[in-house]
């Protein structure tokens, strides 16, 4: 039974450093090194996977998880077929999934004038009362059609997450979406990120996981979701004449190349105007703090304001939910200097690629992103020889990030005694891992979303620009094991919605909810 | 004792005389050896404390924010007046009447001389009381626990997981560290209701070798016992007070109905949050605003339902660092540095605006362009564990590692 083989998989993984404990030239071939890789590298195995990896050699199976496009996943892809916003791009979701409400919302507010919040940010529903922020400013009543189409978008990719994370056979692939969207996070609950959130994972983070590191910076920099999340689709040359008008008198929309104009006529352009006066720093320190260098990375208050100034003018019209442009107008267009760099005044749209190209090649970078994704696969506080390894492979292979984390996942660090169950699971890798574990059908995945918001973890709904912690210290805690240990229990007992495991015996919540399967 | 039963007696006089209801300052001697609590609030997001609590007397606050400032006291949706140069924003109504009976204090331009302007660094640095030392692995007020413990046999032997208690989903970095906290969403959902799975789990996380999830698990069965004890039932606010029906108010609700339930508490922990505002952040009336409605609303509500419990009772509120003091291009604050701290309870000196105001002129600013920090945060901590936490000098010292905490530099914040 395969709740026997959850327990038989702990004790092995326990077991699999010890027979090699110096670098091995090749990887280690033991069923607990076999359990190890796909603890850290999957989403957990499920009943006959140590036997699969077995079978192909274990250097094997991680190469053909490092080039992912090489394993099918069609059961997977035709399960998504019937989440209809996945696909669609920004435009259409703002003009026919959250548009709608938004102009309702917008109505109900002007027969409440309390509620007179120019960007309402919306919150997942709260642990203490089941209820969202907007939920209870408004009386509770049957959602609207508006409102259930509103609600759709953020669904499917909650939906999609979880069924990839689960069913997809790429699994590595999708743990590293999960960690480069937490990298580049941005917040669905900030005003019209939601809009263009699908198209974000789909074609900013996704297809660049295991590609180019500078690639992947600059797909998040000019995304529309990232302008939006961090507020960069402000930010504006103080200098910025607007046309025919006064210097500071504000404006509605941006001049440019317009590739939204067929839909001039939609109400919700009416709304509040929206000033365009100055620079606004909050993406540039996040874009050196976060994105690239670290908090130690070496850059001044000053370097974050000509970031600022070199990023002026890149920005949407949120309102529209249209691509991002840059428009020259709005550009500061003097000189700058960046880390000791200097970019000559008239770099235009240039600006932004220089100054991603000095991020991306600058050492802080290279170790700041080792060392995340150490993390990430190896330990809480994974060894300096690994990150410095890992940091040299970034820098050597201009951020081929296949290679960074090929360095890492076959390093004998991976497979060191000392890493073997060092690492506790998110909420997210928990419950994954138990699906998995169980072999559990699954029919609709939105009652997993909805406790991965108990346990601290609503997907897509992390605020600050940090995405969550990835470490022990966060997600161990009283509070925490209670809302695992019942979740367990209901799982065991098929109680969680949406969700069928067959003949469960009568300690799998016992399992589910032991301190061992808290780890991997 | 007796000078400070003296000015109780003579405050709650004076507050008679001026019309308003003797709160529970009267009944502060009645009080007697209960256990001393803390709630600490924290403001994530860095709270703009220039529109918080409104220099309204300088010139230059208006020149700095053209479209954002909150006005003069007087005039439209204009500040509530405090002491002739400050005021509260005009949607913090509901302070008025703790400043008003001398249970509010404002200690403006705190905060931490780390010059760092990284959300996420400086709430660390704040949560670990070590500025600057990202080393630190516990919180400012774990280590009050475990030093506390050490001290007091009958702490130590119950080692209480309900001694220190955030109604949060995650644990917060003040309360992480080896002296038992919990972390909660509320009281009610934090049990395992099937008893039988309990009873197992509670055998195999005692059994384990994890010595984290051993311990964690062992508070959180602790932890049931107590709150199934000792919390059943629907909660009813006493006194008639009314709390946001927002999250942050039903944590704080949660707190009052902890307090009252003698479950040991003695630290709380509650956290407002979304408080970056770059964009559009508003003025008397906006995001902001709401904000602070919310905020000081869901406060007052809980200063109003704890009642007499107020007595042996401190609200302390801080946030990581304030924001710029002119407004940036998109209506908005960029990140900052000085900030308001507000210390509610029975023993603060109330109706006082504390710590030495820089000004706002350009060559008064930190780094030209932030509200300078004139009041170590430390300071405005180690005054409420020394004086209301009652913490022996050893404790302290391990409270706040590296910062020597010296009587001299409190600001009288509370009454000795």
């Amino acid at each position: 039974m395969w709740t026997r083989v959850i327990l038989v998989l702990s004790l092995l993984a326990v077991a699999a450093g010890r027979p090699q404990a110096s670098a091995p030239p090749s990887l280690p071939a033991t069923d607990g090194a076999i359990v190890h890789a796909l603890n850290r590298l999957t989403y957990g195995p499920r009943p006959g996977d140590v036997a699969r990896v077995k079978a192909m050699g274990l250097q094997r199976w991680i190469d053909r998880q490092l080039d992912p496009s090489r394993i099918d996943d069609g059961v997977l892809t035709a399960s998504l077929a019937r989440l209809e916003t996945l696909t669609l791009d920004s435009q259409t979701i703002q003009r026919e999934y959250s548009g709608p409400a938004m102009v309702e919302r917008r109505e109900r507010q002007r027969d409440t004038p309390a509620g007179d919040e120019p960007n309402p940010v919306t919150r997942p529903p709260s642990r203490t009362t089941g209820q969202s922020q907007e939920e209870m400013a408004a009386p509770r009543t049957r959602p609207s059609e508006a409102q259930l189409k509103d609600r759709q978008v953020i669904a499917d990719l909650e939906e999609a997450k979880l069924l990839r994370a689960i069913h997809s056979e790429r699994q590595l692939q999708e743990v590293l979406v999960d960690f480069w969207f937490n990298h580049f996070n941005v917040f669905a609950g900030k005003g019209a990120t939601r809009n263009y959130l699908s198209e974000y994972e789909r074609e900013a983070i996704r297809p660049h996981v295991l590609g180019n590191f500078r690639d992947m910076l600059e797909a998040s920099a000019k995304s529309p979701a990232m302008l939006f999340y961090l507020d960069n689709w402000q930010n504006v040359s103080p200098d910025a004449s607007s046309p025919g008008g006064a210097q500071r008198r504000p404006q509605r929309r941006p001049e440019g190349p317009s590739p939204t104009s067929g839909a001039a006529a939609s109400p919700t352009r009416l709304e509040v105007a929206r000033p365009q006066r100055g620079i606004n720093e909050n993406y540039a320190r996040e874009l050196m703090e976060l994105h690239t260098l670290g908090v130690d990375g070496g850059y001044t208050q000053a370097d974050v304001q000509n970031v600022a100034r070199a990023l002026t003018g890149w920005t949407i019209q949120p309102r529209e939910g249209s691509g991002t442009q840059f428009v020259p107008r709005l550009h500061d267009d003097k000189a700058k200097t960046v880390l000791g760099h200097t970019l000559k005044a008239g770099g235009g749209e240039r600006d932004l690629e220089q100054v991603l190209d000095i991020l991306a090649a600058h050492p802080s970078t290279a170790r700041h992103i080792a060392t995340k994704l150490a993390v990430r696969f190896v330990s809480d506080t994974p060894p300096a020889a690994l990150v410095d390894r890992a940091a040299a492979r970034f820098t050597a292979t201009g951020g081929d990030l296949r290679e960074v984390v090929r360095t890492i996942i076959t390093s004998p660090e991976f497979f060191a005694p000392d890493a073997l169950r060092a690492k506790v699971k998110t909420p997210l890798e928990f419950v994954a891992s138990a699906l998995r574990a169980t072999g559990a059908e699954v029919r609709t995945a939105l009652p997993l979303a909805r406790e991965l918001r108990d346990m601290g973890m609503p997907l897509y709904f992390c605020q600050p620009p940090t995405g969550y912690d990835d470490t022990a210290t966060t997600w161990v805690s009283a509070g925490a094991l209670v809302s695992r240990m019942n979740f367990a229990v209901a799982l065991g007992k098929n109680e969680v919605r949406g969700v069928r495991i067959a003949n469960p015996p009568d300690d799998l919540g016992q399992e589910i909810g032991s301190p061992a399967f808290q780890r991997q | 004792m007796t000078s400070r039963r003296v000015f109780l007696k003579s405050g709650a006089m004076a507050m008679v005389t001026m019309g308003l209801a003797p709160s529970f300052l009267a009944r502060t001697a009645a009080a007697g050896s209960r256990k001393k609590l803390l709630i600490t609030v924290f403001q994530r997001g860095a709270v703009d404390g220039l529109n918080m609590v409104v220099p309204y007397g300088e010139a230059d606050y208006y020149r700095a924010r053209p479209s954002i400032a909150i006005a003069r006291p007087g005039a439209a949706e204009g500040a509530i007046d405090l002491n002739g140069f400050f005021g509260l924003h005009p949607r913090m109504s509901a302070f008025k009447p703790l400043w008003d009976r001398g249970e509010l204090a404002i200690v403006q331009a705190s905060g931490s001389h780390d010059t760092t302007r990284s959300h996420f660094d400086a709430q660390d640095y704040m949560e670990s009381a070590t500025p600057g030392v990202k080393s630190t692995k516990d919180g400012w007020l774990n280590r009050y626990l475990a030093a506390s413990a050490a001290h007091d046999a009958a702490v130590a032997e119950g080692r209480n997981p309900l001694r220190a208690v955030a109604l949060t989903s995650q644990m917060p970095r003040t309360l992480q560290g080896a002296a038992p906290a919990l972390a909660m969403g509320n009281t009610a959902d934090f049990t395992v209701a099937d008893m039988s799975a309990r009873t197992s789990f509670e055998e195999i996380y005692q059994a384990t070798h994890d010595k984290s999830l051993n311990g964690a698990g062992g508070e959180a069965f602790e932890a049931m016992r107590t709150l199934s004890k000792k919390t059943a039932g629907q909660y009813r606010p006493a006194n008639g007070a009314a709390y946001p029906r927002s999250p942050f108010g039903q944590a704080l609700q949660e707190i009052a109905r902890l307090a009252k339930s003698d479950v040991g508490l003695e630290i709380a922990f509650a956290e407002s949050t979304q408080w970056d505002h770059h964009v559009n952040q508003g003025a008397a009336t906006g995001q902001m605003a709401n904000r602070l409605d919310d905020f000081s609303r869901g406060i007052a509500a809980l200063a109003q339902d704890l009642g007499e419990r107020m007595a042996d009772t401190i609200i302390l509120t801080m946030s990581e660092f304030g924001r710029a003091v002119a407004e940036n291009g998109s209506r908005g604050t960029d990140h900052g540095h000085g900030n308001a701290m507000f210390v509610i309870g029975g023993s603060v000196k109330g109706k006082e605006v504390y710590g030495k105001w820089p000004g706002l002129k350009a060559d008064q600013r930190f780094e030209g362009r932030d509200l300078a920090v004139t009041t170590d945060f430390r300071d405005v901590f180690g005054e409420v564990v020394v004086k209301h936490l009652g913490a022996s000098a050893a404790t302290t010292a391990r409270v706040f590692p590296g910062y020597e905490v010296k009587r001299s530099a409190f600001h009288g914040v509370l009454r000795a």
